[in-house]
């Protein structure tokens, strides 16, 4: 039945592409859109009460050493060992903070609880955590809050009321701009594209698509789109996918959007092969390592995504601007160090800033 | 004979959990205070629970891997009674118990009826009931419980975290049942020679049904404390557990080749693996790191029962 329907509403988007395309590309989801101007100068940020929560009767730490615990969702991969970098260089660079990086090395809730837990136990003064989901990881967080220990957050957030801040790497209409921006410079403002999903319910994916789409049409309004396509989050599929479209719209077919770090190195990879590299521009979000042979090939010039070393030496900074007592609730901007000032958004959450581009020139200094 | 054996392999546990004990609690004076091993008896309860029921599957001979899957298709179960069918909470935990306790019996009738060897079987349903609490959850998570329902992961009576409470009542019970009575003598006899436990008149399958149930029954017991403990529902929720709850049981002396086991080791088996994961932890190691010792304990308790064994020209 689900099938069904996909296929009738696939078939009714083909069949009225055009038609359509003044609206809202196919993939996309109805919630409301907030497209950043196309300048890049950021909105006024619409105040929003503090939501976080606050540790209680928690020493005075200001200028004083503290030891920090960072318990990412697992240890031992590429983007994870990229944020703890990040960590200990803010730390080396801050030279009163004791941090290290311990955790599951599969990203499962219960095994991080249990971390979290222990490094309570053991009295650490604050803890860093990337959740491995919001909700499950609350209580043991609002204990760490109980007994004093400043918590914040990156990468994958809590409910707010379990930790102090939450450092957030990228915001949808960040990552939509930037998606756009590079395609544009790839293929002209008058390009045709398409765009190859997971799947048009996926929350991320359909939020990023929404949201594309509005800039698209405000800031690069003689753009065009042909179609979405799903491709679950499946290699294969994604590559047979990425090759239907470029048979079916033949010349027409400028570029690729991936939404998915699967989608955009299987894109990429149908690109090669059918020999259309620097005719066909693929944009996509991906990780550095994924991308490099298509990057180093000259076939793709831009992946899309948030630099994790720059998250963690945030996050980190902000847990000592909060264990300082100079970052406080009602705050407007944070300052982290060589980053400058961050800021602050939705109540409790700290915004790293615009994605990170990767290209030929800088992809060689990530490895996840 | 046998008793004194099994005296021998609980006596040596008993002395390296002691040992243990000491250690941690001289690397860190953190580790041995009433708070932490309260907590850690909190931490411990749900794989607690499971291993009891693991300790039976295994002194039969069998092996049950689905454990870890129905802990997750019954926590999503009763999510999904909870708040898509509407069923009053206490309710759904009931029909959730019942759902685990028939997912464990399934297990044992394809076992019993079909002659499947266990680690087929289990095999089998490990995926079967992971990939129904997938498809059943749609890869949602049901949040929001009431505050009440939280008492059975968070709670505490007399100043002792509620589950812990669960599982010493059912460690009394399952130790009498497997130590006193005819069942737990039924149980050894199929383990040793279930042939010859067919022929005493034993009612081989019957047994193996009720065991394999009571395992369906202790995942979903775990399932609600857990559930309750983290305070909500995921369909990847005890992934893995089967390793733990395994390993807590083998170190504890239960032979896996069926017959010979009991539960005070699985008991003194946890207590070590858990010891070791706090007290290391809190002493300064890392995650990895602790996983390697806990290997190497393992081995190291396994070694030495296989001395003891060959010294007595067994």
């Amino acid at each position: 039945m689900k099938k069904l329907t996909l296929g009738a509403i696939l078939g009714f988007a083909l069949m009225s592409g055009t038609a359509l395309a003044q609206s809202a590309w196919t993939g996309g989801d109805e919630l409301p859109t907030s497209p950043l101007a196309c300048d890049g100068t950021a909105a006024a940020a619409a105040a929003m009460p503090y939501d976080g929560g606050s540790p209680a009767n928690a020493p005075d730490r200001k200028g004083k050493k503290i030891t920090v615990v960072d318990i990412p969702k697992l240890i031992g991969i590429g983007y994870f060992n990229a944020t703890t970098k990040g960590i200990l260089d803010a730390a080396a660079e801050l030279g009163n903070v004791e941090a290290k990086t311990d955790g599951p090395t599969k990203a499962n809730i219960d095994e991080q609880i249990t971390f979290i837990d222990n490094y309570i136990t053991s009295g650490v003064d604050g803890i860093l955590f990337a959740a491995n989901d919001p909700v499950a990881i609350a209580p043991v967080l609002k204990k760490a809050l109980a007994k004093g220990i400043n918590v914040v957050g990156y990468d994958a957030n809590s409910e707010p009321s379990a930790r102090q801040w939450f450092v957030n790497q990228a915001q949808f209409n960040g990552i939509a701009k930037a998606m756009v921006d590079a395609m544009a410079a790839e293929i002209g403002e008058e390009g045709s594209f398409a765009i190859v999903t997971s799947t048009f319910t996926t929350p991320n994916q359909a939020r990023w698509i929404a949201e594309m789409a509005a800039y698209a049409a405000s800031c690069h309004p003689k753009m065009k789109w042909l179609e979405t396509v799903e491709a679950q989050e499946d290699n294969n599929l994604s590559f047979n996918q990425a090759t239907t479209l470029i048979n079916k719209h033949g010349d027409e077919l400028k570029g690729l959007f991936g939404m998915t770090s699967v989608a955009t190195p299987a894109s990429a990879e149908a690109v090669t092969q059918a020999k259309l590299c620097g005719k066909v521009a693929v944009v996509g979000l991906a990780t550095p390592n994924a991308m490099k042979p298509y990057v180093g090939a000259d076939c793709v010039k831009s992946v899309v995504l948030w630099n994790p070393v720059d998250l963690g030496y945030a996050a980190m900074q902000v847990l000592r601007a909060t264990a300082d007592g100079t970052l406080q609730p009602g705050a407007t901007s944070v300052k982290a160090g060589k980053l400058g000032d961050l800021q602050i958004i939705n109540g409790s959450e700290i915004l790293l800033g615009a994605p990170y581009v990767f290209k030929k020139d800088n992809i060689g200094d990530f490895d996840f | 004979m046998t008793a004194a054996r099994l005296l021998r392999h609980e006596t040596i546990l008993l002395v390296l959990t002691i040992m243990a004990l000491a250690v941690l609690a001289s690397l860190s004076d953190k580790f041995f205070t009433a708070e932490n091993l309260l907590n850690q008896g909190r931490l411990m309860s749900e794989v607690g629970l499971v291993a009891l029921a693991m300790t039976f599957v295994i002194v039969t001979g069998g092996i049950d891997l689905s454990v870890g899957s129905i802990l997750g298709l019954t926590a999503i179960l009763l999510g999904v009674f909870w708040k898509n069918v509407g069923l009053p909470l206490p309710l759904a935990m009931f029909a959730a118990l019942a759902c685990g306790t028939f997912a464990g019996w399934a297990n044992g009738f394809i076992i019993t009826r079909f002659s499947v060897p266990p680690l087929i079987a289990t095999l089998a349903t490990l995926a079967l009931y992971r990939g129904l609490a997938e498809g059943i959850s749609e890869a949602r998570s049901v949040r929001g419980y009431p505050e009440w329902f939280f008492f059975f992961g968070q709670g505490e009576v007399l100043g002792v975290p509620l589950q812990l409470w669960l599982l010493g009542i059912a460690t009394v019970i399952a130790a009498v049942i497997l130590g006193l009575t005819p069942f737990g003598r039924a149980t050894y006899a199929i383990g040793a020679n279930e042939t010859a436990a067919r022929f005493s008149g034993i009612r081989v399958n019957a047994t193996k049904l009720w065991i394999y149930a009571a395992a369906g029954f202790l995942s979903g017991l775990a399932a609600i404390v857990f559930v309750s403990r983290v305070t909500t529902t995921r369909s990847d929720m005890g992934t893995g557990l089967e390793l733990d709850v395994i390993t807590g049981v083998v170190l504890g002396g239960t032979s896996i080749f069926g017959g010979r086991g009991t539960i005070v080791g699985t008991i003194l088996g946890l207590i070590l693996i858990q010891a070791l994961k706090n007290g290391l932890a809190l002493s300064g190691v890392k995650g990895d790191g602790t996983i390697v010792v806990i290997g190497l304990v393992l081995i190291g308790a396994i070694l030495i029962g296989a001395l003891f064994d060959r010294n007595r020209g067994g």
